[in-house]
């Protein structure tokens, strides 16, 4: 009996121990209580920049808020994977339950309108006036930011979406002069049919969201600035032979693309460049930091142009951060989006990123060579917003236009069907 | 009074799991169907901004009629049943083989079984550089296999390919959970007890007879068991379809794919239709079984 009275009290001690570790709960990252003036102890900034160049930009802005708020502590929520898409994953849930981060990475634009929707990010035009940004950032930008009379993000770069890498080796192998210049998708094409008949693969892309942002500089190439801009505006008609006559190019140049597309994000897309196994591709400016990692240098090793029919217009994305509705830490919020927003962290996040400021005043002399030329195409271009980042369309219609776009480029679709697609999801 | 002594304190000791079961499954499932039948649709509905109207059974018919979600489901049913053919067929074969006491047999039916311990995920990440879908001279993965060791003629997009691609994510998962079907069949015929066969051998019986019209048959209600354990796994897989393709990929959408992608396009009532469609789908499969044994237990 005595050994069963031994058991009884080691199972119950067991039972009680794990009851309490159960009881005993956590408090969270959040901490302290919010002050009246809004808590500025710390501040959670949630971004999806959690590995590559995006991570050195994000710790080159970590030590400037350092030395810009020494009070203010800087936790990293950065959750990684598919350019944001975990991370946005977990942001409406985050946001859906009432426990936002005290500051969250959105593209400005039209991704925001989601959230303006659901009342969940704050109007920061005061904030606009109290930094004296309205003066700092392009008037063009500050208009694009505005909705309805209120701006609800600070953008903390700028990106160009409609640039063409090419291997100069691959280039020259075909026959083809990697410094020629192009004006209009048709000519390019020509050369493109000399690279492929060759046996290289004459253009590399990557799965969907890739391929919308080589279908958006079709469009942008076909339509021009004005055109391409009255497609979310509703002045231009989807189903117009304008479209059509971009749809077709589009199918010729996937038509040059690797087969194993579906299976590779950018970075593998642009490897493919990058190790001369494709002569171009067609990828956004942060692709920069990948040659730059690589070692290559333009033009010995790469060029890059903008899309042939883009000359002259700046398709342009930004990384901007929000003040959450219920941020735990509003004064933390606050301190991080004065440094986002500062020139002394608009040069040192931008240096490191391959971006350039969004800020007209930042110091940007030691920027590479690819920058300066991005930062004077910025000041003189047609600036036109980019689809497939977020800036030109709500999440739903991309999402819409992506699928329809996969759908093509497997051929579960033929052009008409695609076009139609297009004309349903821009509909909504 | 009596009455509630007997069926009390059992009552009692399930009642935790009851309510449980209660609150997060069935009370869960109906605050789906629930949003399923409004028309929340946006984000400024999600969160209460903007009000939203019950309509009924129109996202059903909606979804049901648009070709996109029509090839889900049959997206669904060629990998349901690649996934369950290959799996039954390939375990029932392991377990055959294994079933007389052998040297070594500890060893394979460990290796068998290992696979299953391994995530999706994980295996997702290999499985996709293997089904890699360039041929020739670009082929990597199998298709490189292939043409070393000079059988080209199999080399084949995988799962890039329009209709069929999704049969080529259900050889990853045949690989995973053959050990578990085989581990299934294995315990089957160990209980099937010695006399039978002895008996059926002093009547005469070949050993191909034996394993026929004895052994075969006391198989089947294992074999029901296993085939509804994997079918509902299939028709629930979504983890291995992201790892390998990613969401955006038309060859590969299933259901479940569907119904992530339109919660993050904040379509809220589309999504919880999607959920209860695949909820009636799993439900036609488990319910009659579980009727059937039921039934088969109290007719004992």
């Amino acid at each position: 009996m005595k050994k069963n009275r031994i058991l009884t009290i080691g199972a119950g001690a067991a039972v009680l121990a794990l009851g309490l570790a159960g009881c005993g709960g956590d408090s969270g990252s959040g901490g302290g209580t919010g002050t009246e003036g809004g808590d500025a102890s710390e501040v959670e900034v949630f971004t999806w920049w959690a590995a590559g160049s995006e991570k050195a930009g994000l710790d080159a802005l970590v030590s400037v808020f350092g030395e810009q708020h020494p009070d203010t502590e800087f936790v990293n929520g950065a959750v990684a994977g598919g350019a944001g898409s975990a991370a946005k994953d977990l942001l409406q849930s985050r946001l859906q339950q009432g426990d936002p981060p005290d500051t969250f990475q959105a593209h400005a634009g039209a991704e925001i309108q989601d959230y303006i929707d659901a009342a969940q990010v704050e109007d920061v035009s005061d904030l606009y006036d109290e930094f004296g940004l309205n003066d700092a950032f392009p008037a063009d930008l500050v208009d694009r930011l505005t909705v309805d009379g209120a701006i609800y993000s600070v953008p903390a770069n700028i990106h160009r979406a409609n640039v063409v890498w090419g291997n100069t080796k691959v280039i020259e192998e075909a026959g083809v002069d990697p410094n020629a210049t192009y004006e209009t998708i048709d000519d390019w094409i020509a050369d493109l049919e000399k690279i492929d008949a060759s046996g290289a693969t004459a253009l590399s892309v990557g799965q969907a969201w890739t391929q919308v942002n080589l279908l958006e500089t079709v469009l942008l190439a076909e339509l021009g600035a004005e055109g391409y801009e009255g497609l979310w505006s509703g002045d231009t008609d989807w189903a117009s032979a304008d479209v059509t006559a971009a749809l077709e190019d589009f199918e010729t140049l996937i038509g040059f693309t690797n087969d194993d597309r579906d299976g590779l994000d950018w970075p593998d897309a642009t490897q493919l460049v990058i190790d001369g196994d494709a002569a171009y591709n067609v990828m956004g400016d942060w692709a920069e930091a990948a040659f730059a990692e690589a070692g290559a240098e333009a033009p010995a090793d790469y060029v890059y142009f903008p899309v042939p029919g883009t000359d002259g217009v700046f398709d342009f994305l930004a990384d901007s951060f929000t003040l959450p509705v219920g941020a735990p830490h509003p004064g933390g919020a606050k301190a991080w989006l004065e440094t986002v927003s500062s020139a002394e962290g608009q040069a040192a996040f931008n240096k490191a990123k391959g971006s350039i400021p969004a800020r007209t005043d930042a110091d940007t002399s030691d920027f590479g060579a690819y920058q300066q030329t991005a930062i004077e195409s910025f000041g003189q271009d047609t600036i036109v917003s980019s689809l497939a980042h977020g800036a030109a369309v709500p999440v739903a219609v991309l999402n819409d236009i992506t699928d329809a776009t996969s759908k093509f480029t497997s051929g579960a679709s033929d052009l008409a069907g695609f076009q139609d697609a297009l004309v349903a999801a821009n509909a909504k | 009074m009596k009455g509630i002594r007997r069926v009390g304190p059992p009552l009692l000791l399930l009642a935790p799991s009851i309510i449980l079961m209660a609150v997060f499954v069935y009370g869960l499932i109906a605050a789906n169907f629930a949003t399923s039948i409004t028309d929340n649709h946006t984000a400024a509905q999600a969160t209460g901004q903007k009000p939203s109207v019950v309509v009924w059974f129109d996202n059903y018919v909606e979804l049901l009629k648009t070709d996109d979600f029509q090839h889900s489901l049959w997206n669904l049913i060629l990998f349901t049943v690649v996934f369950l053919a290959g799996a039954m067929i390939m375990g029932f074969i392991w377990a055959w083989i294994l079933e007389r006491p052998s040297k070594g047999e500890g060893i394979f039916r460990s290796i068998y079984l290992f696979p299953m311990a391994v995530s999706f995920v994980a295996s997702g990440v290999v499985w996709r550089w293997l089904l890699n879908s360039n041929v020739d001279d670009k082929a990597s993965g199998l298709n490189r296999l292939f043409q070393i060791v000079g059988l080209d003629w199999l080399q084949n997009p995988w799962w890039n390919h329009i209709t069929f691609g999704i049969a080529a994510i259900a050889i990853p998962a045949i690989w995973q959970l053959s050990g578990y079907v085989m581990a299934l069949f294995l315990a089957g015929f160990r209980g099937i007890p010695d006399e039978l066969r002895e008996a059926a051998r002093m009547d005469g019986a070949t050993e191909w007879q034996l394993y026929r019209h004895v052994l075969f048959p006391q198989l089947a209600p294992i074999a029901l068991s296993a085939l509804v354990i994997i079918g509902h796994m299939s028709l629930k897989s979504f983890d291995l379809i992201m790892s390998i393709s990613t969401a955006a990929n038309y060859q590969t959408k299933v259901p479940a794919i569907d119904m992530f992608l339109l919660k993050n396009s904040w379509d809220y009532a589309n999504s919880a239709a999607v959920g209860t469609v695949l909820l009636v789908i799993v439900a036609v499969i488990i319910i009659p079984y579980l009727w059937w044994t039921n039934r088969k237990e109290d007719s004992r």
